[in-house]
């Protein structure tokens, strides 16, 4: 493929030329991942020239189409391209729930007008948003929610409460599940509708959790106004986009289960915390986990690889991304259960000088198999589409 | 290399499937149980029409060479039915170890033997109870260019059927060195061999060696005395990889018949599999069968693309496959309950066989030892 080479090659000669040096360094704080938004302050003359000229290329959004300001690329294209940034280590340009998971839905379901409007932004980092689903009342049994948009003629008037809409306190705009119909059964009530942040009447408080410090909000609507023209796809038919987005976020959060590349494998790690004896780990019992979680992490990694070659072989098995969900965030939670036990009475300290503690992150993680729903609802999926149990 | 079936080994895996469910079901194991006996020739025969005897051996010496990939798919569908033959032993680890270490006179005449299905090799090897491929206390004493063999082998799988042992034996060294051991043919009729065999709860049968004075002549030496580790290695690891194969085809079924029943058994006016304590079981186990399928398929391509993580990646596949499969095999008896108790249903079948492919070149502890060995650690 003579195209595809051509491209690696002059990919590789202008991110060499375009990507600052301080925009290869690993990622030390928050503020070295960019959110872009209105009211972002960059970090770096450096990383606003970054985000800035990979999104002129629409490489912000690698695989978008071209008219709404995307990169256009082909899947294979769009694999070079990451190959390449990982090649230099070059930090992603910009963090965004607008690329990750709005965009793909309005790029589906959004009218011409809304594309044009709202994609180019996103694609810019103009435009922070943050995710509206969870209630308090509405968790695992999400299409429960109770958060209302009545039709007010010429606007709808929001009121009800979000739980768990990370940066809300950050974002610009919020892409919200609503219920438009308070009659019907409960999947079919729903709406998706488009604010902005700064409506009067919305308020955000953030949440502390076990692990400390988090992005988590709440966020409060009270008679807000929001204009007809900000519903996505037809009324009351918004669940079908919140399942279409909830696929994808579950892809997003069962990669977490898998080590980076380069960083020491758990079993290393125990040796120089442990030390050896007659030429095993000192701590038997711990090596035996160790063992269990390695062949695990390398047959799930190992699973990934296979759900995407099958599917690119059109051999797909369907509905993976529930199994990729559960075992990844399951295998996280062990991978941080087993850290604590290697590092014994340091791993409890709460305080570091820079970044989050051991501690910390395991406590975190606990968060991962409850969000994006919980391993339960997982089960619950892979039963019932994929195994067909009944009820 | 992708990780996926290609087309070819895809119509491998039809083919077999459909050979093996026809002339092999899970009824085929109860019938010979039932009249005493443990594998069937005609089935054995019907593998070599197949050309399964030399699926894994070179083109040269009479075989298919169609890698270890498809010795796997073949294996996989015979645990699916619990068939019985001797074709991990003889024809994919007696095999690989001549292929790799036997002169041309051997692999001409053996090879083109075992590829055919017309004699059955098996390996000689572990002296214990515990799968141990280095605890080797059997001498070989060199005499003029002969050697002598004396000791005891345990567990020799398809020990009831096998002509020819290949027979690991010490030259030099403790009983517990990775060095300093030798292969040598020795045919069951060989004079200071006696052979007796037990059987297993999976109705196989399982041979004991004893060596009293056993002497191998020079062209029944393989490969150089005391130089044959990486060969031996490779041909445990072949063994492990598609023990697992086999344990993943017992495993599936099982699952897959499990399901069935609980969608038609019905309490309480419902079908059980209706039951969220049973549904959610069910899908972790589904999760954990699925994990087992990479991990097998990347070990049998590491052994096809000679890797350099091959032992790692066996370790991790046959491990992990023999957690599951006890899992799997447990939830299907509980599930089954009352019924899967009994010898009339087949399900106990599953759970008698997986308990003994487990251990075969190694059960779990053995592999994730192993396999943190391997790590470092």
């Amino acid at each position: 493929m003579p195209n595809l080479e051509e491209f690696r090659q002059q990919t590789r000669a202008w991110l060499e030329e375009s990507c600052p040096a301080s925009m290869r360094n690993p990622i030390n704080s928050d503020k070295d991942q960019c959110w872009g938004g209105r009211n972002w302050v960059f970090e770096s003359d450096e990383q606003r020239l970054w985000l800035e000229c990979m999104a002129e290329r629409g490489w912000t959004a690698p695989q978008w189409p071209k008219e709404y300001g995307g990169g256009g690329l082909s899947r294979e294209e769009a694999k070079i391209l990451k190959q390449e940034m990982a090649r230099i280590t070059a930090r992603r340009p910009l963090e965004s729930f607008g690329i990750d998971m709005l965009g793909p839905a309005l790029l589906k379901f959004a009218s011409e007008e809304q594309k044009q409007r709202y994609i180019p932004e996103i694609i810019r980092g103009e435009i922070r948003w943050c995710q509206g689903y969870s209630e308090p009342n509405a968790g695992s049994d999400l299409a429960s929610l109770q958060m209302r948009a009545e039709d007010k003629g010429d606007h709808y008037l929001v009121n009800g409460s979000k739980v768990w809409t990370s940066y809300a306190d950050k974002s610009d705009w919020i892409f919200c599940l609503v219920r438009t119909d308070f009659d019907a059964p409960k999947h079919k009530g729903i709406s998706f509708l488009l604010f902005d942040m700064t409506s009067p009447g919305v308020s955000t408080n953030p949440i502390k959790l076990i692990s400390g410090k988090s992005p988590f909000c709440e966020t409060v609507c009270e008679n807000v106004k929001v204009p007809k023209e900000n519903l996505v796809g037809e009324l009351n038919k918004g669940w079908d986009i919140a399942k279409y987005l909830l696929t994808h976020e579950r892809e997003m959060i069962g990669g977490f289960g898998l080590s980076r590349a380069g960083t020491k494998t758990l079993g290393q790690m125990a040796v120089s915390a442990i030390g050896v004896a007659d030429g095993r780990l000192a701590e038997r019992g711990i090596r035996t986990d160790i063992a269990d979680f390695e062949i695990d992490e390398m047959a799930f990694a190992l699973t990934i690889e296979r759900v995407v070659d099958e599917a690119k072989a059109g051999q797909g098995t369907g509905a993976a991304s529930s199994l990729l969900k559960l075992y990844g965030t399951e295998l996280n939670k062990d991978r941080n259960e087993l850290l604590m036990s290697i590092g014994g009475s340091e791993a409890l300290a709460w305080e570091s000088e820079g970044g989050e503690t051991q501690a910390q992150h395991w406590l975190r993680s606990k968060g991962n198999s409850i969000e994006g729903g919980t391993s339960e609802i997982q089960l619950n999926i892979i039963a019932k589409r994929i195994l067909g149990m009944p009820g | 290399m992708a990780l996926v079936l290609n087309e070819e080994q895809q119509m491998l895996r039809d083919s077999a499937k459909s050979f093996i469910q026809e002339s092999s079901p899970v009824g085929a194991l109860r019938k010979l149980r039932d009249s005493g006996e443990e594998w069937s020739p005609e089935l054995w025969s019907g593998m070599a029409e197949m050309g399964w005897t030399g699926i894994a051996i070179p083109e040269d010496f009479g075989g298919l060479e169609f890698g270890y990939v498809g010795a796997g798919i073949v294996l996989e569908e015979c645990g699916r039915t619990l068939a019985a033959s001797p074709l991990l032993s003889s024809s994919f680890v007696c095999a690989s170890l001549l292929e790799a270490v036997g002169n041309e006179a051997q692999k001409e005449s053996l090879l083109a033997a075992i590829a055919g299905g017309e004699t059955v090799f098996t390996l000689a090897l572990c002296e214990g109870d515990r799968f141990d491929p280095t605890r080797i206390a059997t001498t070989a004493a060199a005499d003029g260019d002969t050697y002598v063999l004396n000791g005891s082998k345990k567990h020799v799988l398809d020990g009831d059927l096998a002509n020819t042992f290949i027979v690991v034996a010490r030259l030099t060294g403790d009983a517990d060195s990775e060095d300093g051991l030798g292969l040598f043919l020795v045919d069951r009729d060989t004079e200071g061999l006696s052979v007796s065999t037990t059987l297993n709860a999976d109705n196989r049968r399982v041979g004991n060696l004893d060596f009293e004075s056993v002497r191998v002549a020079a062209n029944a030496v393989i490969g150089k005395p005391g130089a044959n580790g990486a060969a031996l290695a490779r041909a445990l690891d072949i063994g492990a990889a598609l023990s697992a194969a086999e344990l993943l085809g017992v495993a599936q079924e099982s699952f897959e018949r499990t399901l069935d029943y609980l969608k038609d058994r019905k309490q309480f006016g419902v079908p059980v599999a209706s039951f969220q304590a049973l549904q959610h079981r069910a899908a972790q186990l589904f999760c954990e069968l699925e994990l087992c399928k990479s991990c097998v398929l990347k070990a049998l391509q590491a052994i096809d693309q000679d890797s350099p993580d091959r032992s790692t990646l066996v370790s991790m596949a046959k491990a992990k496959v023999a957690k599951t499969s006890k899992l799997a095999v447990n939830e299907a008896v509980q599930m089954h309950a009352g019924i899967g108790m009994t010898d009339e249903f087949d399900i106990g079948f599953f759970m008698k066989r997986s308990a003994a492919a487990c251990q075969e070149y190694g059960d779990y502890y053995f592999h994730s030892d192993r396999f943190a060995e391997l790590g470092g650690y």
